[in-house]
């Protein structure tokens, strides 16, 4: 017996709407199953994941998680939001964790340079600069694939390794802090340099969840109706149909790398200007690849996105959340999230493919009679 | 199995109420039909009549729901193309399914299943091929063969297993017609050697020529069986058709009028892109207001590259290779060209012509959105989508696109009114140039006759009309003079009066200019 995949007529428009949820309740159906493999409750596991970390909503005493809540989401939107541009145009950057850590280090040159330097201006400036790294970084794998046409993933990808590796040395070597104890960071940013948190008497969160919020908001407008995203749309899905617009894929390539990494490059300096207030050898958590994970899950809509970002945060907070309460290894988290992009692939397959089972039993009948 | 003698008079091939279902369309409904040993058969009908769903049933690529298959007398499955061949089937699709980069010989050993050394099957196919008078030589490389000659192989690998019926899908719309003559010739040597042919056309002339028997398809059902030789063309298009095709009017062009020439190529040269493409040859020609040009020539002779040179989605070296308007157009793109006048119809719809996943208001957008950027866009760019769908209403009206819903999908049109649409899209601009690459291919006759009396009222209305096609019936049709393109070289136009079908069969063939003017002198 094999499996085919035989594509559908018709899309189900009911099923493309309720994939996403599909998808959250399998990996919440596979996840329990971990946590009884591992010997955990999942009830209770997955009441720390899910449940505790937004106590907040009801218990204004821990209103702080909701902002934590929002730190989290900051990034995975921003980067998320400019992946979507991207895909929708069939280019493919995996890379944004590298964008959003060149974009942190570009941003930051100012105050680890400059650290007596305080004017207003310093954070517009942080800002532009992390933006211009973040694209600038993302520029490379763009021009690999349009001259030589290079595969984008892979560069992409390679250049999140150099990015990080460029990080490590420049926090212990040229950006150490002098009077750091010799540990590998660089100085505390001064205080024009840090981006001002939004209600400093409820919680941590700042600005980053807004441009979060209104990288969102542009971007669907963009898309959705604007002639720009439908040239992204036309380009994605028949290239040979868009030159015939006019449109030129080259083009289209370096417009997709540089939204999606100025925007990483964006995340990486609010991140670090917002919530780290310095560099060190790690400042992301995976950022740049779970976005990839929020950007599908959220289809690829900017909207749909601000949603799925929450969702994501959610795991990363209830991760830690796990780990201090029933001892479940930060690892988890990764695990949860690997199945959640597999369940949401999965699923949209099977809205455009259904699966056949072909026997073959029907082979032998035909050579009986091919010998009749 | 081969070796057994049937008695006299017993069906080869019958089949008794074949029924093809693709979710609520019935693509054959309840077809019977009978082949003899030793005969040709045509399958008529128009395209989308149900030709290629019967054959594939036949072939074994399709399972029919309903219905039963008889070969010599007895019932039979037919699961897979295997099982076909196993039978004695054998089957030479329209579109070749040959690798390039290898040679002909290493094409036919791959569709054959033993592991017969390469030289023995070279030195088969050769021995096969002359004897058939389809000489091939089996070291060429396929790149390097032209359309005509692959298809030989395909002939011969077909019959290098021996068939007993062999189905030909369209198989002439590819040759010159000194090519097809050809292949008649090889056909009637198979029908005395008593194999039969199931042969799929829609050209008449071929099938009242050489066919014993025919079927005729309409909307998946059988409208008939006839002897075509009794029938006239006009006879059997109706039962194809179903009723009369308007016949189109070319009025003759307005003397007084000014014709100034609207599109010019000048000495246009293009290298191929890849290395099976076809490099352009010092090309020229001149377009005039108020005429149709048509350019014929066998598919795969540099019609693709010419459109990508003349609309603009390739630019060229020197700005002066391309004048639209009276103005130079070489080194600007589609858009500009659009700009200038210009509207362009590409041969391929889904995918080329049309995004096959965008409804049909955004595929206007698609080749519209510079040249009514006023009308369609907004500021920053914004889409007026209301404008866009009652533009796209008035283009389906005027062309009567038939739909299935307000503003389907591309891809959910039928090839014919897609095509209606795509065209009615150019023509609703009121294009000063207008170039179409096979403007009516896979489209119904009636639909067929509704572009080509559009094209040529667009033509004298004052605009130029340059038409790629590899169907000479149409150019003769509608054209006021045809060129050939031959190997990526363009002949002289021949004006409609001087032209025949021979002459231009002659020059599609790669026959020297020269050579058919002194034709014309003795005729």
């Amino acid at each position: 017996m094999r499996i085919e995949l035989v594509k559908r007529p018709q899309r189900s428009a009911l099923f493309s709407v309720l994939s996403p949820f599909i998808a959250l309740a399998l990996t919440l159906v596979a996840g329990a199953i971990m946590f009884t493999v591992l010997g955990k409750n999942p009830i209770e596991a997955l009441y720390y994941y899910f449940v505790a970390p937004l106590s907040g909503l009801w218990n204004p005493d821990d209103v702080w998680q909701l902002h934590e809540l929002a730190i989290k989401a900051a990034p995975l939107i921003l980067i998320a939001v400019g992946l979507s541009i991207c895909y929708l145009s069939n280019n493919w950057n995996i890379g944004a964790e590298g964008q959003f850590i060149v974009g942190a280090i570009v941003g930051s040159v100012l105050p680890v340079m400059f650290p007596q330097y305080e004017s207003w201006i310093v954070l517009p400036l942080m800002l532009v600069m992390g933006v211009a790294g973040g694209a600038a970084y993302a520029a490379i794998p763009a021009f690999l694939k349009t001259r030589f046409n290079t595969n984008e993933i892979l560069t992409s990808l390679m250049l999140v390794y150099v990015a990080q590796l460029v990080l490590d040395w420049m926090v212990r070597g040229p950006w150490r802090d002098p009077q750091g104890h010799n540990f590998p960071q660089t100085v505390q940013f001064n205080s024009s340099a840090i981006l001002p948190e939004l209600m400093p008497d409820s919680g941590r969160a700042n600005w980053g969840f807004v441009f979060a919020l209104v990288a969102a908001l542009v971007m669907w407008f963009l898309v959705s109706r604007t002639l720009k995203g439908f040239e992204i749309k036309v380009l994605g899905q028949s290239p040979r149909a868009g030159r015939f617009a006019g449109f030129s894929s080259s083009r289209m390539v370096f417009f997709g790398f540089l939204v999606s990494g100025g925007l990483a490059g964006l995340a990486g300096i609010s991140e670090v200007s917002g919530a780290i207030n310095q560099l060190q050898p790690t400042i992301s958590p995976g950022y740049g690849f779970t976005a990839i994970i929020v950007a599908f899950l959220g289809r690829l809509n900017p909207l749909g996105i601000v949603v799925a970002g929450l969702v994501l945060a959610l795991s990363y907070l209830g991760g830690e959340a796990a780990q201090t309460a029933i001892g479940v290894s930060d690892k988890a988290v990764r695990a949860f999230q690997g199945m959640l992009l597999f369940f949401v692939l999965a699923c949209d397959t099977l809205i455009l493919y259904r699966i056949r089972f072909v026997r073959f039993a029907a082979k032998t009948t035909e050579l009986a009679h091919g010998h009749a | 199995m081969q070796t057994t003698l049937e008695p006299a008079g017993q069906n080869l091939l019958e089949v008794r109420g074949l029924t093809k279902i693709f979710g609520t369309l019935k693509a054959c409904d309840h077809i019977d039909l009978t082949i003899r040993p030793g005969e040709i058969h045509a399958l008529l009908g128009e395209n989308g009549a149900g030709k290629s769903t019967l054959v594939k049933m036949l072939f074994g690529s399709l399972e029919p729901n309903e219905g039963q298959i008889f070969w010599k007398g007895e019932p039979v499955r037919i699961a897979s193309p295997g099982a076909a061949r196993k039978l004695g089937i054998g089957m030479v699709f329209q579109h070749f399914s040959l690798f390039e980069a290898l040679t002909a010989a290493e094409n036919i050993a791959l569709s054959l299943d033993d592991k017969t050394p390469i030289s023995t099957i070279a030195a088969k196919s050769k021995a096969l091929s002359y004897s058939y008078g389809l000489p091939l030589d089996p070291y060429a490389l396929v790149g390097d063969l032209s359309v005509g000659e692959r298809q030989r192989i395909e002939i011969i690998r077909c019959l290098l297993q021996t068939p007993q019926l062999i189905i030909l899908d369209e198989p002439t719309s590819v040759l010159t017609p000194q090519e097809a003559d050809k292949l008649f010739e090889t056909l009637e040597r198979l029908r005395s050697e008593g194999k039969s042919i199931l042969y799929i056309s829609h050209r008449l002339e071929e099938v009242k020529r050489m066919c014993d028997g025919a079927t005729v398809l309409r909307h998946g059902k059988v409208v008939g069986h006839c002897d075509p030789r009794k029938e006239t063309a006009s006879s059997l298009a109706r039962m194809m058709v179903g009723n009369e095709v308007q016949a189109v009017v070319r009025p003759p062009v307005e003397a007084s009028a000014p014709h100034p020439a609207l599109l010019e190529i000048r000495n246009l040269n293009r290298k191929p892109a890849t290395p099976f493409s076809i490099p352009l040859k010092n090309i020229s020609l001149e377009v005039d207001a108020g005429e149709v040009i048509g350019i014929a020539g066998v598919a795969g002779n540099g019609q693709g590259e010419l459109f990508e040179a003349v609309s603009g989605e390739v630019l060229q070296q020197e700005a002066g290779a391309i004048r639209i308007g009276g103005k130079d157009a070489g080194r600007t793109g589609i858009s500009g060209r659009r700009l200038l006048g210009a509207a362009f119809v590409p041969e391929e719809r889904l995918g080329h012509g049309a995004a096959p996943r965008m409804k049909l208001s955004d595929n206007l957008l698609l080749s519209r959105h510079r040249t009514d950027g006023k009308a369609f866009l907004g500021a920053l760019g914004m889409v007026q989508s209301g404008a866009i769908r009652a533009a796209a209403q008035r283009i389906n009206e005027v062309m009567d696109v038939r739909k299935s819903a307000p503003d389907p999908e591309a891809a959910a049109l039928s090839g014919g009114n897609l095509q209606k649409f795509i065209i009615g899209r150019e023509l609703d601009r009121k294009p000063s140039v207008l170039v179409v690459n096979q403007p009516t291919w896979g489209v119904d006759a009636g639909a067929a006759a509704r572009i080509r009396q559009a094209l040529i009222e667009l033509a004298r209305s004052g605009s130029a009309v340059l038409v790629i096609s590899q169907d000479l019936d149409e150019l003769f049709e509608i054209s006021d003079a045809i060129a050939v393109m031959h190997n990526g070289e363009l002949s002289k136009p021949l004006p409609i009066a001087e032209a025949s079908f021979e002459k231009i069969g002659l020059l599609m063939g790669g026959a020297e200019p020269g050579h058919v003017e002194h034709l014309k002198e003795v005729a």
